[in-house]
């Protein structure tokens, strides 16, 4: 068989062109109608997107489009919108003390709305998306509270956080009373069993509870107070009411004792501008156990 | 040619030159590895001073042990060259199977973040490029490596040019890939997408990737047919783009070159445009051009059917190679971007839909004539499954470029959908076809081990792609839908984290299919292997194994 000279493909009704690899060989099909004209059809539409859109880049500048068309304007007019839909209401909530917004339903919605957002963008990674808390994290939806559950409270934690190096920062420590030698290791699971009881727990066989409050009365009354009620100007959480943000088996409370906790809010002043941190607050005081 | 004339046998000039340059590698990886200045550049250089003295050893070994080098031809029949495409072939399925299973870790990973383990080496970061670099580099470019050598010598009627040089490009690639892969375990990258590994192994494979054209290339000057086969275009076209690209993106200068770092040249918008105009290529002429060479032969051959249209063929090929390279401004709409880049970017992509159905179009109406055999042969309907992948997955592309579909799929799972529409489907099927066809040809074997096994590979990889694509599909458009989502009142209806929450369940569907696929691809390894060991031979074939020669044109 010399080249080009195609054969007769009985299948297809095609000749094939003649040449041949490997024994593959090809038709002599022409192309099909509707894949050429759809090429051109979308060649077309090219043409006429560059004449609408900026395309062509050219000596000086670029072709810029009959439409005048530009990202950064089309951003513009986005963000005017919103603006326009939110009524320079965000301005209004910036401008009015807390208590106020609280009085007022329009902007209790906005607040509150706004700051279920903030909250997940900012919070959630912590405290979780339902504010529930994690291990170390506090619960937000009840109503014990570290450092207060007043919005002058609240807003006070979230513009300087707790630990964070901010200068008004929140500052309170739990001391590592067992690493540090302050207490011995059965004076500590006294007490541990103590801080059970002040909950209604059970306590261990054979635990002194006279020498348990004793030693509670000596080391941990002064943050927590005689009853063990907590004191929210130095975070010291409230022992009494069975809501436990490290965990409530002896173990745990041992642990704690011995190596003491200081869990780290950041400062979200600066980060947040004020009017969001008053949406976050209410927000915040809304979740059940604001006081 | 068969007289023998053993009385001297002389060094050939790749032999000796060779020896002494990888002798001076041998020298200046101890000098480096010395000065090294982290420790991950040290194994590295210290991985290459083994090599190379192993590498001494094989070539002088070889020299002592042969008489005189290979025939071109025996008894006029061409004397091809197997030994490094099995080598390569061996590579991919073990590389696949490999950057399957990193995959599924990962997208484990997204779904249990625990699965991070917490040590770096683990890490999502790192072990993502490990995934990508695997699937498509290794996996997909020992493919691509393996069947470019064999189609271009059985369609040139040649032996493959040059005696070391073969071994070398499949050698030096696979070493690339242990230097990029162990890299990203030790944190080296340069924070380039699909281009991490830092410069030292980005020169390295520069010399092997020029030695890949050079070898394509002379293959094909010394055919012994009158026309270069349509696949063998695909290929080359590959071969260089693929050379222009790696040169554009790279270049970089090192901190010191005794140590990984490296800072490259580009910056700012022009850095990620030259990023993007790589990445997109890389995706135009390695996973398409290259695996569009793969379907143009082994399609026609195991349908053992004429290709559907040699104009097809000629016009699609042009219109591809002219419009992909414009392509990748579309991976940057609404970014930094100038407009009338971004403009271009879209429009080129659209204009690309058709050369690229091109190929679909010729891959699905070669069969014409042949449709029932999709019934018997599970091998020929995983070839012509990749090219329905194929056509799906360059429908969506140009889809997914218009500037208002983006504004919705961008930085969502849907990309990751589409990306493995096209991977899974198109590359990951089109390869394991070729190597179902590749495997008995290059072991002289009458057919597969079992083509019943065939039969659960595909099914289970089917149902694993289509639970994969789906799962990112619908939670893409979920994602996107619910990033701009507003309240009445003009603020975001979620936060970020809420979209994340949402994902979860389509994560673990996602590694579901995942899951599938890797099965699939054991079940393949599995027959390929038994392929090899116990199927049986094919009888009266010296040469040229599993194709019947044709009669000289």
């Amino acid at each position: 068989m010399s080249d080009h000279q195609g054969e007769f493909d009985k299948a297809t009704g095609k000749t094939t062109t003649g040449h041949s690899w490997d024994g593959i060989k090809e038709l002599n099909t022409p192309l099909p109608r509707w894949w050429v004209m759809t090429f051109y059809l979308t060649i077309i539409w090219s043409i006429g997107y560059w004449v609408v859109y900026p395309s062509w880049p050219l000596a000086q500048g670029y072709a810029t489009g009959v439409m005048g068309y530009s990202s950064r304007a089309d951003v513009a007019v986005d963000l005017a919108n919103l603006e326009k839909i939110r009524g320079g209401k965000l301005a209004a909530l910036g401008a009015t003390p807390l208590a106020d917004i609280q009085k007022d339903p329009a902007l209790l919605a906005l607040a509150r709305a706004r700051g279920r957002v903030v909250f997940g963008d900012n919070c959630a990674p912590c405290h979780g998306t339902g504010a529930a808390g994690a291990k170390g994290f506090p619960n937000l939806n009840d109503d014990d509270w570290l450092w207060g559950g007043s919005l002058e409270q609240i807003v006070k934690t979230i513009q300087f956080g707790a630990r964070s190096g901010h200068a008004e920062t929140r500052e309170g420590a739990m001391l590592a009373f067992g690493r540090d030698g302050i207490l011995k290791k059965p004076e500590i699971e006294t007490v541990a069993n103590y801080v059970r009881s002040l909950s209604g727990l059970s306590t261990a066989k054979g635990y002194d509870a006279s020498a348990g409050q004793k030693l509670f009365a000596d080391n941990c009354a002064s943050c927590h107070g005689d009853a063990g009620k907590g004191n929210p100007d130095m975070g010291a959480p409230n022992l009494t009411d069975n809501i436990w943000l490290y965990g409530s088996d002896e173990a745990t409370i041992v642990e704690t004792i011995t190596n003491g906790r200081n869990g780290v809010m950041p400062a979200w002043i600066g980060r947040l501008d004020p009017a969001t941190i008053k949406a976050l607050t209410i927000y915040v005081h809304s979740l059940g156990g604001g006081q | 040619m068969t007289k023998q004339t053993d009385s001297v046998k002389w060094m050939t000039i790749g032999e000796g030159g060779l020896t002494v340059i990888l002798a001076a590698a041998v020298f200046l990886s101890i000098i480096a590895a010395a000065k090294a200045e982290d420790t991950a550049y040290a194994f590295h250089v210290t991985l290459a001073g083994f090599a190379s003295l192993a590498s001494i050893f094989v070539i002088l070994n070889r020299y002592f042990e042969r008489g005189a080098l290979p025939p071109q031809e025996i008894d006029g029949r061409p004397n091809y060259n197997f030994g490094p495409i099995k080598f390569a072939a061996v590579a991919s399925v073990f590389w696949g199977i490999a950057g399957f299973t990193v995959g599924l870790l990962i997208a484990m990973q997204l779904a249990w973040p625990d699965l991070n383990f917490n040590l770096p080496w683990t890490s999502f970061g790192r072990l993502r490029p490990l995934h990508t670099s695997a699937v498509v580099f290794a996996f997909g470019g020992n493919v691509l490596i393996a069947t470019s050598f064999f189609v271009v010598q059985k369609t040139c009627r040649t032996r493959l040019a040059g005696d070391l040089a073969p071994w070398f490009v499949v050698l030096g690639y696979n070493f690339f890939i242990v230097i990029a892969g162990t890299g990203y375990l030790l944190g080296v990258t340069q924070s380039k997408e699909y281009a991490e590994p830092e410069w030292y192994a980005d020169l390295w494979l520069t010399i092997v990737w020029v030695t890949y054209l050079l070898v394509f290339l002379m293959t094909l000057v010394k055919r012994k047919e009158p026309h270069i086969f349509v696949a063998n275009w695909f290929y080359l076209a590959f071969i260089i783009t693929i050379a222009v690209l790696h040169l554009g993106n790279n270049p970089a200068l090192p901190v010191s070159i005794f140590g990984s770092k490296s800072y490259v040249a580009w910056s700012g918008v022009q850095d990620a445009m030259f990023q993007w105009w790589y990445g997109h290529n890389a995706v135009g002429f390695f996973l398409t051009a290259g695996f569009l060479a793969i379907m143009y032969y082994f399609i026609p051959k195991r349908a053992e059917r004429p290709v559907y249209s040699y104009r097809l063929s000629i016009v699609h090929f042009w219109a591809i190679i002219f419009l992909y390279i414009w392509a990748g401004p579309h991976h940057l709409h609404y970014s930094a971007l100038p407009d009338w880049t971004q403009t271009l970017g879209m429009t080129f992509s659209i204009m690309l839909w058709m050369p690229s159905w091109g190929g679909m179009i010729n891959g699905l109406m070669t069969l014409s004539g042949a449709w029932d055999k999709l019934r018997t042969d599970p091998v020929l309907r995983m070839l012509v499954v990749s090219v329905a992948f194929y056509g799906m997955a360059t429908f969506e592309g140009p889809l997914m470029s218009i500037k208002v579909v983006n504004s919705l799929s961008h930085y969502t799972d849907w990309t990751i959908g589409h990306v493995h529409s096209g991977a899974l489907g198109w590359v990951g099927f089109v390869s394991f076809g070729a190597l179902y066809c590749l495997v008995p040809w290059l072991w002289n074997r009458k057919g597969l081990y079992s083509l019943k096994l065939v039969e659960w590979h595909f099914w289970i990889a089917t149902l694993g792609i289509v639970l994969y694509i789906s799962a990112m599909w619908v939670s893409g458009i979920l994602q996107g839908l619910m990033w701009r989502a507003y309240t009445s009142l003009g603020f975001l209806e979620y936060s970020f984290i809420e979209s994340v929450e949402a994902m979860h369940p389509f994560y673990i569907i996602r590694a579901a299919g995942g899951g599938l696929f890797l099965i699939g691809a054991l079940i393949m390894a599995w027959n390929l292997w038994m392929t090899v060991r116990v199927g049986e031979a094919e009888e009266g074939v010296l040469s040229s194994p599993g194709a019947k020669l044709q009669p000289a044109e």
